[in-house]
């Protein structure tokens, strides 16, 4: 009786949290709410105006975030798994490590590694490559609890029958880790766009429409940071973009899971 | 049940009912877990065309054993296995034999019916695609033809092979082995599974198969064991040190009718083992 009520009270806390910042959100930001907010570029440091350049850094960033994580974290934790766990122990260890390090620390890295060394300069594409590394230990290890779930039977049979570790890797595994590597990419996604701190250093804070990936270019929750902490009368537009950041994760996610849904269940019944 | 379906009935009083061609050959076989002997100095020869039963006690070693025919056992991070055992005459540790083409020369079958997360059709057309074979469609049709599983699955071929059923999904290994074109066929205990229909048809396979492959067939089942090997290997577990040998081998009359040892007599009456 008293884990039940504990568990009830936590889920209203719980719940009262999440309610509080929607509400707090919501009214602030459907106040003189016009479709324009979407189309037009920010103007007087982003007090006025919308936040079409950043929605599209934004994109931008991710993508070249995602493009980037995908098949790096795939071939690690294929790695990972095709290895015995002895030998891999210290890049297990890497990965444990580098999914504790801060994200301000990655800023600062991607500034000393992509912008200066690799003479990138401020740009999407330094954002995008340091929002790769800090999601990279998150993705890898999603992915890794999945293939750890397949059946071990199946690498068994694929080897009895000489099939290579790719074929087995593209037509068996990652098919059946399908799940967990949306999950993981939903992880990456989620993280990459509420982050703030690695893009100051790597991406910068140029609200224009970028031109290129070299460019710099805002990312969302940095015009939110920026519009609330560095520009008096900035409140009302950072209100609105913490509405679309949190829209835009929620359908992210809602997107994924719907096309895991019917993409799976016609592959593979379980 | 007809003679000629259970030709035990006839084989069983000849002393040996296939032609004395070496297919393999296992030399001082030795098989360790870590430190712990699983085998201890195996020597035995396997003909072709034969069915070569291995028999004996759970933990005696005998899946381990057929596991090391195509270097399976690699597979068991811990296993060491010093010895050797020839293909034809090849070692099949010899490091110029891939052991891509070893597995495909020695299928294996095994006891759970494991088939991939796939089609029924691209279970087989999977590690056919892999070893470039050609006319694929063709070929995964007359495999499925040959296990007998045509007619059951000819209009589903493209459903995934998790709907068959235990039986099918085992006869459906099978198709998967045989259209890879081996040399040999191990089989570990691939109906313990299976109900006695299905059972009995994957016996009827063997038989049929026999002419063609070479048989290595793992069972627990003593009836099944005579009534479609011709040749037995009785493994037991060493009862000083614990490690699995063999006890007797011969012609399935000899293991059943003539055992030479109390041990395995008991065994094979069923009042042992």
């Amino acid at each position: 009786m008293k884990t039940k009520l504990s568990s009830y009270l936590a889920a209203f806390f719980l719940f009262l949290i999440i309610y509080l910042i929607f509400k707090d959100i919501l009214e602030n930001s459907f106040a003189n709410f016009s479709w324009s907010f979407f189309t037009e570029s920010p103007t007087h440091a982003g007090r006025q105006g919308g936040i079409l350049p950043i929605l599209y850094s934004t994109f931008l960033i991710l993508l070249i975030c995602l493009t980037t994580v995908i098949p790096l974290g795939l071939g690690t934790a294929l790695y990972l798994y095709y290895s015995n766990s002895k030998s891999t122990v210290w890049l297990q260890n890497s990965i444990e490590i580098l999914s504790g390090v801060p994200s301000i620390v990655f800023g600062l890295f991607g500034n000393a590694l992509f912008c200066i060394y690799f003479s990138l300069g401020f740009s999407i594409l330094s954002g995008g490559l340091t929002l790769a590394l800090m999601s990279l230990p998150l993705f890898v290890n999603t992915v890794s609890k999945g293939l750890e779930a397949t059946p071990s039977n199946f690498l068994k049979v694929s080897q009895s029958l000489g099939l290579s570790k790719f074929t087995t890797s593209i037509n068996v595994l990652i098919p059946f880790a399908l799940p967990s590597i949306v999950v993981g990419i939903i992880l990456s996604v989620g993280r990459s766009l509420a982050e703030t701190a690695a893009l100051i250093f790597t991406s910068g804070y140029v609200d224009r429409m970028p031109e290129s990936l070299l460019d710099s270019g805002r990312a969302l929750s940095l015009h939110i940071y920026d519009l609330a902490m560095n520009v008096p009368g900035g409140n009302q537009n950072a209100y609105k973009s913490a509405a679309v950041l949190i829209l835009l994760i929620f359908s992210v996610n809602a997107l994924i899971n719907l096309i895991l849904k019917h993409w799976y269940k016609s592959r593979i019944p379980l | 049940m007809s003679a000629s379906r259970y030709p035990w009935k006839n084989t069983l009083s000849q002393e040996s009912c296939c032609d004395v061609v070496e297919k393999l050959k296992v030399k001082n076989l030795n098989l360790f877990y870590g430190s712990k002997q699983i085998l201890h100095n195996l020597n035995l020869n396997i003909n072709k065309n034969c069915v070569t039963g291995i028999i004996g006690p759970s933990g005696c070693g005998k899946s381990s054993f057929v596991q090391c025919l195509n270097r399976m056992i690699e597979l068991t991070p811990s296993a060491k296995v010093n010895g050797d055992i020839f293909l034809d005459q090849q070692s099949i540790f010899d490091s110029r034999l891939e052991l891509i083409e070893l597995r495909k020369k020695i299928g294996i079958v095994f006891q759970e019916p494991t088939p991939l997360p796939l089609s029924i059709e691209n279970n087989i057309a999977l590690p056919l695609k892999e070893h470039q074979f050609s006319s694929i469609e063709e070929r995964v049709k007359q495999s499925l033809v040959d296990v007998g599983l045509w007619p059951e699955v000819k209009d589903k071929v493209k459903k995934p092979a998790a709907l068959l059923s235990g039986g099918q999904k085992q006869r459906l290994c099978l198709a998967r082995a045989l259209a890879l074109q081996p040399e040999v066929i191990l089989m570990d205990e691939p109906c313990s599974n299976l109900d006695p229909l299905s059972t009995e048809i994957i016996e009827e396979l063997i038989l049929e198969l026999k002419s063609k492959y070479t048989i290595v067939i793992v069972t627990h089942n003593l009836a099944q064991a005579r009534r479609i090997c011709d040749h037995i290997y009785a493994f037991w577990n060493n009862k000083q040190y614990g490690y699995g040998e063999i006890l007797e081998s011969g012609s399935c009359a000899d293991i059943f009718e003539r055992p030479n040892s109390d041990t395995l007599a008991d065994y094979v009456g069923g009042l042992r083992g």
